[in-house]
């Protein structure tokens, strides 16, 4: 292991605690605190990883998780950044996007063909002939992704986490330091995020030991540990920010999600590469990533360094570097007129030859391109190109880049700022941020430390005051003085075309001029067709030169040229992050356990669960359907229908409101009666049908289908609001249970329970009392849904039970059987009556349905009674019928929704089905074109295996059609 | 995630509400022929601007208008209807 520098305390390591860890198969040590690029980087291993197209040689590059030169995985997690990743003892990595390891790589084949891979190469070579593209895609499988699954892993449970507060800082450096501190002097809660693990942002490795560095860190990181109502978390992502404030946090174990009323983003700055030949081999970095080595790492980055510079960073990091013992080579100015500070004469001082006025043109690889041997330098010509006319080797075998920064704006976009192009600064600049919004620091073009610590303050009291604590003086944005921070074009042409813009990709300069040629002459067109900022660094380092390679294309400012926005993540979030429990609420009915507990199986109905049917032994299902279905027919049934709709509509309106709901009419209707009601939408689709009950003059109780209750409910709430209908609804859907007895003998099953006089005279058919059952008061309604004699019988939630258990003890001497969903859609579909978003659908009309009598005549409103009278007028187009089918013997039986034939032409579609009835033959309902509609017609119905079921219509109901079983009783049977 | 504020409960999670579909003043059905019923009933203005919408906080049943500009997702306000204000 290579030496660490002299203990610091900016350094994040321990050098007391060595961790041994495994990369590619071999072992290295590093200390607690090391990322494994750091670690590796001590240990003399440069080469990393293998870029995504070419599988060129990659290197530590930003050391700051803006590349992804070293993206490695350990077997469980995969894609991990290794600039971020924390060692651990025993940690086993390997980096992803090898065939063969990374020294051998058979991949980097790929690179001796980038001749043949241009731009656009995808979109062009695979797409024709279209019958070669699945082993096109299988190839492409193979060879792309990044990272492999491992299906064995065990599953790893992310919580989510819920935060709250008034203030989010998210940047810990010196003006989001400054920031939070500010605030929380002012009684509110604020929460200050920083992704890295401590808190300092550049404070702790841009010229860390300089006075104003030192002194902002010791007085700020004591004040965040002293501030009670301030919360700060480190390691920890913002990784999206949405609407109204909404926040979320990503870190190791858990999603937190945030809601904040304000935000100051002091999100800062990504250095930017310079683009020049081989700038992407290990050993050409970032100068704030040979910062980072150092001050955080103890790493010292180079031996022999040649730096690029634009601005005072570069200079001041020429200064760091020699600090820690590194040999400058060589200082490149890439500025006609070199740096302006008193840093250009520290340096000299230094004896470091500088170069103004000069660039890089090409990083020269050592022999296997793994590392470099040196710097080709040129002149930079009066049009901002190298001079390839006069070249100066210098050996290094490091070159850093300080060419400048662009902030670090995805957070600010999401939050609904935008920026403009600052050329005193070169840089974008936020121009328009929401009321609670505010940016400070570098991404705000504050540079340096001083007024950094300003820039937070003013951002923080603005907060402040836009929250209402207080309403002082607010200090000024001071200007940004002096030459700017960011070189405009720092981007060199070369013949040999490895210079790339973007390094996930793999992108040249050419490929831009490329694109460019062919038209991409847009920013949004340009990224797609390059791929440029597509990759999972989202472009921290590609994005904005590349705007300016377009800006310069197209001979327009950055400006005109438009920036891309940024969405979420700001860094991959793991999917397990983002996997949560399913909250899938389920209402169950006061009788649910009494179902389980007797076999029944479940099923979802809407939001509700219901008897399926009940499983019986030796039975199968349909065996036991068809059983429960013949009890009802022969002896008597017990259904739970707890999850109707049940609305009360009381009120002087009532009646009025009624009529004007549904079709029908129930001004007249007597109390003591319920109606049969359809209620359609203004486009006159049927939405709902139920009963009607009138319980007194203005009290009416009604009923709606289970999985329609609540948004007819909605409905019922809007129209009494729109209407001016003097009415109060309750919606009792979950206060009261139901079940509906049924058979020939449940009137005299029921007798014995109730006080109310159940013969035919007293109770007729469609009559409606309310009593006691079983001791609970009670409505009941007789009603003919499955075609027997019946009571549909209401009692509240907490005594359906009870109410059930005594009809099932009561019914035993009669068989009784309970019987479940299924039953009860054979019974009625024998009865032919339909069942609303089952039978029909979204553009079904009531005359289509067959239920035009249930129509008012002479009504001056109902909804959708005008879309109605002019249905009536056309023509039908479809509908609905009963099928009988006079064999069931076919291999392949039809399902509802399949298609219906004639003469080889779709004529219609099945809606429901039952292959056996208690009438001993399967039957159907259908929609079936009018002409067709007639009885006997023979139909064929499409089925599995490209078969046809014979089917014929029938007139319906099937079962008892002049409804005499409603006044059949069991001794008359017999 | 959004905020609506209902006039009755006050800012609540986007989640407890139910968009009921944009605002439209019930016509003269006596002074109008079915072509323009026909417009009325299937037709909607999709164009950039504060538009007026019905939203239901689910929890308390309360139906109400919000001002939304369905460019910017801005909800300018949100009032309880009141027949005569809104006709238009």
């Amino acid at each position: 292991m290579s030496e660490r520098l002299e203990p610091c305390e900016t350094h994040w390591i321990d050098p007391k605690c060595p961790v041994p860890f495994q990369f590619e198969g071999v072992s290295y040590s590093g200390y607690e605190g090391d990322v494994l690029a750091s670690a590796l980087w001590a240990n003399g291993v440069r080469f990393h990883g293998r870029s995504f197209k070419y599988h060129r040689a990659r290197g530590a590059y930003s050391m700051a998780g803006h590349d992804i030169s070293l993206m490695v995985e350990d077997g469980q997690h995969t894609n991990l950044r290794g600039d971020q990743l924390v060692i651990r003892p025993g940690l086993n990595i390997r980096a992803v996007n090898t065939l063969g390891g990374l020294e051998k790589d058979w991949y980097r084949v790929t690179e001796w063909f980038s001749k043949l891979l241009p731009v656009g190469f995808y979109y062009k070579a695979f797409y024709t002939p279209k019958w070669l593209f699945p082993f096109y895609e299988k190839q492409m499988r193979e060879v792309a992704g990044l990272g492999r699954v491992n299906h064995n892993d065990k599953i790893e449970k992310t919580p989510k986490d819920y935060a709250d507060c008034d203030l989010l800082v998210v940047g810990a450096g010196p003006s989001g330091m400054a920031a939070a501190c500010t605030a929380a002097e002012h009684d509110l809660s604020v929460m200050l995020i920083d992704e890295n693990p401590h808190p300092g942002g550049s404070l702790g490795w841009q010229n860390p030991m300089c006075d104003p560095s030192r002194n902002a860190r010791s007085e700020y990181i004591h004040r965040l540990k002293g501030a009670p109502n301030l919360e700060f978390r480190a390691g920890t992502q913002v990784a999206g920010v949405y609407a109204d404030q909404w926040v979320a946090l990503v870190d190791n174990r858990r999603l937190t999600k945030l809601r904040t009323r304000a935000m100051v983003l002091a999100t800062g700055c990504f250095e930017q590469p310079a683009v020049f030949q081989n700038n992407d081999l290990p050993g050409v970095m970032l100068g704030s990533a040979a910062q980072r080595l150092m001050h955080h790492y103890a790493v010292k980055p180079a031996e022999v360094a040649v730096v690029l510079a634009a601005n005072s960073d570069g200079y001041q990091l020429v200064l760091d570097l020699i600090e820690a013992g590194v040999q400058i080579a060589c200082l490149v100015d890439l500025r006609r007129d070199g740096e302006p500070t008193d840093l250009d004469q520290r340096v000299r001082e230094r004896e470091v030859r500088v170069l103004v006025g000069y660039g890089i043109d090409e990083a020269v690889p050592q022999r296997g391109n793994k590392a470099i041997r040196g710097a080709s330098i040129c002149p930079v010509d009066d049009h901002g190109n190298l001079d390839r006319k006069t070249i100066i080797r210098c050996d290094c075998d490091t070159i850093l880049v300080s060419v400048g920064w662009v902030p670090n704006a995805g957070l600010i976009y999401q939050a609904g700022g935008r920026f403009e192009y600052e050329s005193k600064l070169e840089q974008l600049l936020p121009s328009t941020l929401p009321d609670n919004v505010f940016v400070s620091g570098r991404a705000n073009g504050v540079y340096s430390v001083p007024d950094k610590v300003i820039d937070g303050q003013r951002a923080a009291l603005s907060a402040v005051r836009y929250l209402g604590k207080y309403d002082g003086p607010i200090p000024g944005l001071n200007e940004h003085v002096g030459s700017p921070p960011t070189h405009p074009y720092p981007i060199f042409s070369h013949p040999n075309k490895k210079n790339f813009v973007d390094f996930d990709e793999d992108i040249h300069l050419d490929d831009f001029k490329n694109a460019h040629q062919e038209g991409y002459d847009n920013v949004e067109l340009l990224k797609r067709f390059t791929t440029v900022g597509m990759g999972p660094t989202q472009g921290k380092l590609s994005n904005f030169n590349a705007v300016r390679i377009l800006a310069q294309l197209n001979g327009q400012s950055i400006n005109q040229t438009g920036t891309t926005t940024s969405r979420p993540f700001y860094n991959p979030v793991p999917l397990g992050h983002l996997a949560g429990r399913r909250f899938h609420p389920v209402s169950r009915t006061a009788i649910h356990e009494w179902h389980v507990k007797n076999q029944a199986q479940m099923m979802y109905a809407g939001a509700s669960m219901r008897p399926e049917f009940y499983h019986q032994e030796d039975k199968s299902r349909e065996e036991a359907i068809l059983g429960e279905a013949v009890c009802v027919r022969h002896h008597v049934g017990l259904i739970d229908v707890s999850t109707l709709g049940k609305i009360y509509v009381q009120g002087p309106d009532a009646a009025s409101f009624l009529e004007k709901i549904y079709a029908g009419r129930y001004a007249k209707q007597s109390v003591g009666k319920l109606r049969y009601g359809i209620a359609c939408d203004e486009t006159g689709v049927i939405i709902e049908d139920g009963i009607v009950v009138r319980l007194a003059e203005d009290r009416y109780y009604v009923t709606a289908t289970s999985s329609g209750a609540s948004a007819f409910f909605r409905s019922l709430q809007r129209w009494a609001k729109v209407l001016q209908q003097d009415v109060t609804l309750v919606n009792v859907t979950s206060q009261l249970g139901a079940m509906n007895l049924a058979g020939p003998a449940s009137r005299e099953l029921l007798q014995p329970l109730t006080d109310i006089d159940l013969s035919p005279t007293s109770f007729p058919f469609i009559g409606v009392r309310e009593g006691n059952v079983a001791g609970v008061s009670a409505i009941l309604a007789r009603v003919g849904f499955v075609g027997e004699l019946g009571y549909e019988i209401h009692v509240p939630t907490s005594q359906a039970l009870h109410v059930w258990e005594a009809l099932m003890r009561q019914g035993k001497k009669f068989s009784i059987q309970p019987f479940g969903v299924e039953a009860q859609r054979l019974l009625r579909l024998e009865k032919g009556h339909l069942i609303v978003g089952y039978d029909t659908d979204s553009m079904t009309n009531p005359f289509e349905a067959n239920v035009a009598w249930a129509i008012g005549k002479k009504k001056p409103f109902f909804v959708g009674q005008r879309s109605v009278e002019i249905l009536r007028k056309q023509p039908l187009l479809r509908i609905l019928v009963g099928i009988r089918f006079l064999k069931d013997d076919y291999p392949h039986w039809p399902e509802e929704c399949h298609l219906i034939f004639k003469n080889g032409k779709s004529v219609g579609r099945i809606t429901s089905l039952s292959r056996r009835s208690t009438l001993g033959y399967p039957i159907a309902m259908a929609f079936l074109h009018p002409d067709l509609a007639k009885s006997k017609t023979r139909v064929e119905i499409r089925v599995a295996g490209d078969q046809n079921v014979v089917g014929e219509v029938s007139d319906m109901p099937f079962y008892d059609p002049d409804n005499q079983r409603q006044e059949i009783t069991k001794k008359e049977l017999l | 995630m959004k905020i609506l504020t209902c006039p009755i409960n006050g800012p609540r999670p986007i989640q407890e509400f139910h968009f009921g579909g944009s605002f439209r003043p019930l016509p003269d059905l006596d002074d109008m022929t079915d072509d323009q019923w026909a417009d009325y009933v299937f037709n909607r203005n999709g164009e950039p601007g504060v538009k007026t919408e019905w939203w239901y906080h689910t929890a308390s049943g309360v139906w109400f208008l919000a001002d939304r500009n369905n460019e910017t997702d801005e909800v300018v306000r949100t009032y309880l209807y009141q027949p005569e204000s809104t006709d238009v």
